[in-house]
């Protein structure tokens, strides 16, 4: 077991290398760059190009990344140019990552905390009008784009009803204590519940926008697989063991018929990090998803390669895990 | 597994959780302040700003957003009049120059204080200048010390001429300011944001000037990030940066008349619908460039938009290193006659936006008036291009996306509208569209479109500041290297800029001004476009700036 997961962290590293090779070389063969960003509109071609001297941008690819190692190796991940100019990309990482966790975590909750149940019910009374309007909810759901579901979300909650705020995580001025990062959580650590109350009210209006694509996706797998159990023979010969309908729902059916749903919500999860990028600049929340698009939008190689080398890190650790786990149960797949 | 066993295992686990939920607890405190928590005070004003300031040392920035921050904390030896871009004295009473404009005599207002309790006096003057001059390594390039490599040239280490000479004091109420030539743009280059007046105790005490090259970008001083230190009616009050706000509370030893405001904040929103509606939803007090399209609405809501004098110019560039056609002025006026500008400015423009006859306003000193006019006419143009051999010519048309400005609201509109015009007189035109800066300004800037938008916001009424800056090379985006006139013009604008009599100067841009319409035609000037303001109907108080310059201090909310 020992030499195989050493062998899987060998390759996990391979992958690793070869990822950041790859993004640092696609992301500079990109038009443009961060001179642009720095300069504006107010540059000539001579200032450009010195520059780009100055920051080593005119050197060939393979010279930059071996300076980017050499840095790296020294903990110097890069400075921003664009998304926070002049801070460090470990900084504007480690600053945003509680925000988007904690919007990522707000909207999977709202996600299968509907999902789950509505698909259940709309299994059991198929062809009801729950059932049907499910349906048609987690149709729409895939199909309206998130950023246009989140400036509707944002006209009829925040402007036409004034119920929940627009933007950001926190009210302007509202000097609330920062333990975590986790503004919630925050406030309820440091006992100022108005700031606590504040930060969630932000939170509702982002996470449903977010949510609304795994919740059409989990509200359909469980549907489905609810279906699929509900014509079990396992089931049929519960009822004739005589056993309550609700203790055959709860331990026979929705045990079941949740593995596949239990699968989906990770992969969704996963996927919440391209949403996060659309919803966090929509409702200009300050966390790695905006840094992405705005950090593309000014060519910030610095935050791009952390950013996306980050993410993609963090898949391949999953991966690694899961695989290791499956060795662990499975002896033949250590081979 | 039995009950009891699993219910122990459920018990042991919640038990877990609650202990580290405690110990959480009990090492977060609440470092609120008094005044802190609840709902925004009557004296608070909330912004919305598009995007982060880059910094809050205005003099390595040129960024639009960190000025608008730093504004409100800073002030000049010289500034702006409310509502103009005429100068003003500031932190100067007054001045006065010798003869030959090289010598320049600033009188220092008394009483004076920055925010640290450093008395404003004639040594800081020098101490901001010699800072200014001395800059070294990394603090020397164009992207950091932009408008000082701009207007005044090289640095104390002398690699280039520099328009620097001495600061010298005259008792701590004068400061002498000595130039190595006359121009025409000071002392107005005194009131951009980059040169205002900073504490020389904090910048010494936060490492002002240690900024470097590291890596990829350049690494910014503890100053420069958290301790700007100026004489401005508010003070920097802090950088939430996981919040995306900046907060700026009333300086209340400051010489004139106190900020109403208690605190001014200013909450990055970048996406310019979100700041629309963070306004309709009352989460925000006032936004700046609110699209056209919406100004509409805004006022049908009972929003106050205020609309700026324009002071900006949208221009159709016209690179002559590519194309030899180009390099024609019959072709070039032929562009010129076969645009509809009229129709443009109806059609793609704000109100108010007006055709531009020169490449800068009539506020502008030295703009002539009776320059050689282009009234849409194909036929003309027609007759140009057969006369010049150029009947079927082919360009290729850069625009860019993902940007917006208020010279140039919708670039794609506007692109649309001048393609179609120029393909009604046969020219052949190759759309290439580029992101701003994903390849758009690399390329317009390295020459390598034929024709190209762009524009400019004025930073001081200074023609030198708009055609010095467009023509004042010859390997530019306009690539004059290529043309015979090219270094008559640059050396016209070097002279004109370096006359010392007003009225002389004003005569000469005006000359500069009627061949470069006549005879020179190096871009084809297209609009002036108003940017607008918006604010609460309840703000009131704020004089809306050509410059983009809005001054917080008068400003009030009534709650």
């Amino acid at each position: 077991m020992l030499r195989y997961a050493v062998r899987r962290v060998g390759q996990l590293l391979l992958v690793v290398a070869a990822l950041s090779v790859l993004l640092f070389a696609w992301l500079r063969s990109l038009p443009g760059g961060p001179v642009s960003a720095l300069l504006g509109d107010r540059a000539t071609a001579e200032s450009r190009a010195a520059l780009a001297a100055t920051l080593g941008l005119d050197q060939p690819i393979p010279v930059q990344y071996l300076r980017f190692l050499h840095r790296a190796a020294s903990g110097d991940l890069g400075i921003s140019t664009g998304v926070q100019r002049g801070e460090p990309v470990l900084s504007i990482l480690l600053q945003r990552l509680p925000a988007t966790i904690e919007l990522t975590l707000a909207a999977i909750l709202l996600a299968v905390a509907a999902g789950i149940p509505l698909g259940y019910l709309a299994a059991r009374h198929r062809g009801g009008w729950l059932d049907s309007a499910g349906v048609v909810g987690s149709l729409v759901g895939v199909a309206v784009p998130v950023f246009f579901l989140a400036f509707l979300l944002k006209f009829v909650f925040a402007v036409q009803l004034g119920w929940l705020p627009t933007s950001g995580r926190q009210s302007a001025g509202l000097d609330a204590t920062r333990v975590t990062g986790f503004f919630v959580l925050d406030g309820l650590l440091t006992r100022e519940w108005d700031a606590a109350w504040d930060a969630a009210a932000h939170l509702v209006l982002p996470a449903l926008a977010l949510a609304s694509i795994p919740f059409a996706v989990i509200f359909r797998i469980t549907r489905g697989a609810v279906l699929d159990v509900l014509g079990e023979d396992y089931v049929r010969t519960a009822y004739a063991k005589g056993l309550t309908a609700g203790v055959i729902r709860r331990r026979h059916v929705l045990r079941n018929a949740l593995l596949p749903v239990v699968t989906t919500i990770g992969l969704q999860t996963g996927a919440l990090l391209s949403g996060a990028v659309l919803t966090e600049r929509v409702f200009a929340y300050q966390g790695v998803g905006q840094a992405l698009a705005i950090g593309f939008t000014l060519r910030d190689y610095a935050v791009l390669q952390v950013v996306i080398l980050a993410a993609a890190m963090t898949y391949v650790l999953v991966n690694l895990v899961v695989d290791l786990s499956y060795a662990l149960i499975d002896p033949r797949l250590r081979t | 597994m039995p009950f009891m066993i699993r219910f122990r295992s459920r018990l042991t686990a919640l038990a877990v959780a609650g202990a580290v939920a405690l110990s959480l607890a009990a090492c977060a405190q609440s470092q609120r302040g008094q005044e802190g928590s609840g709902a925004p005070a009557a004296g608070t004003l909330t912004f919305g700003a598009a995007g982060a300031p880059d910094l809050f040392d205005p003099f390595y920035a040129s960024d639009g957003e960190t000025f608008r921050v730093s504004r409100q904390i800073f002030e000049g030896l010289a500034g702006f009049k409310p509502g103009t871009a005429d100068l003003q004295p500031e932190l100067a009473t007054g001045w006065s120059s010798s003869a030959d404009g090289r010598a320049w005599t600033f009188r220092l207002r008394p009483g004076v204080k920055f925010q640290d309790g450093t008395e404003f006096n004639a040594e800081a003057v020098c101490a901001n200048f010699d800072r200014w001059y001395h800059q070294t390594g990394a603090g020397q390039n164009l992207a950091l010390s932009y408008y000082w490599n701009e207007n005044f040239g090289g640095f104390a280490d002398r690699a280039r001429p520099s328009l620097f000479d001495s600061c010298t004091t005259q008792g701590p109420s004068t400061a002498i300011v000595r130039l190595t030539r006359a121009t025409g743009k000071f002392p107005a280059l005194l009131a951009l944001p980059s040169f205002a007046m900073q504490s020389p105790t904090a910048m010494r005490r936060y490492q002002a000037n240690d900024v470097t090259a590291q890596g990829d970008s350049f690494a910014y001083p503890p100053y420069a990030r958290a301790h700007p230190t100026g004489t401005g009616p508010f003070t920097f009050a802090g950088y939430d940066q996981a919040n995306g706000t900046i907060t700026l509370r009333r300086f209340d030893g400051y010489w004139g008349d106190k900020a109403k405001l208690d605190r001014l904040i200013f909450r990055i929103i970048p996406d310019e619908k979100a700041r629309l509606q963070a306004l309709q939803a009352g989460d925000i007090d006032g936004y700046d460039l609110p699209n056209p399209a919406d100004w509409q609405t805004l006022r049908d809501a009972g929003f106050t938009l205020q609309i700026r004098d324009p002071f900006n110019v949208l221009y159709l560039g016209i690179t002559q290193k590519n194309n030899p056609a180009l390099r024609d002025l019959r072709v070039r006026q032929a562009l010129a006659y076969a645009i509809d500008r009229q129709a443009l400015v109806s059609a793609a423009l704000p109100d108010g936006a007006e055709v531009a006859r020169e490449f800068y306003p009539d506020t502008v000193d030295g703009w002539a008036g009776d320059v050689q006019q282009y009234p849409h006419n194909p036929a003309k143009a027609r007759e140009l291009l057969a006369a010049a051999g150029a009947a079927n010519l082919t360009v290729s048309f850069y625009w860019p996306t993902e940007v917006s400005r208020p010279y140039l609201p919708d670039p794609r509109s506007i692109f649309g509208t001048l393609k179609a015009d120029l393909e009604a007189v046969g020219i052949t035109v190759k759309p290439v569209s580029k992101p701003w800066n994903g390849g758009y300004l690399d390329d317009v800037d390295n020459a390598r479109a034929d024709l190209f938008l762009l524009g400019w916001t004025g930073d001081y009424n200074s023609p030198d500041n708009f055609i010095g800056t467009f023509f004042g090379s010859l390997r530019n985006r306009f690539w004059l290297a290529a043309a015979p006139w090219g270094p008559e013009l640059v050396a016209a604008l070097q002279a004109a800029d370096a006359e010392p009599d007003r009225a002389t100067r004003i005569r000469m841009y005006q000359e500069i001004n009627r061949k470069l319409l006549a005879q020179y035609l190096p871009a084809v000037p297209i609009s002036h476009s108003p940017p607008a303001i918006v604010m609460r109907q309840e703000v009131h108080g704020l004089v809306a700036s050509p410059l983009t310059a809005e001054e917080f201090a008068p400003v009030s909310v009534a709650r």
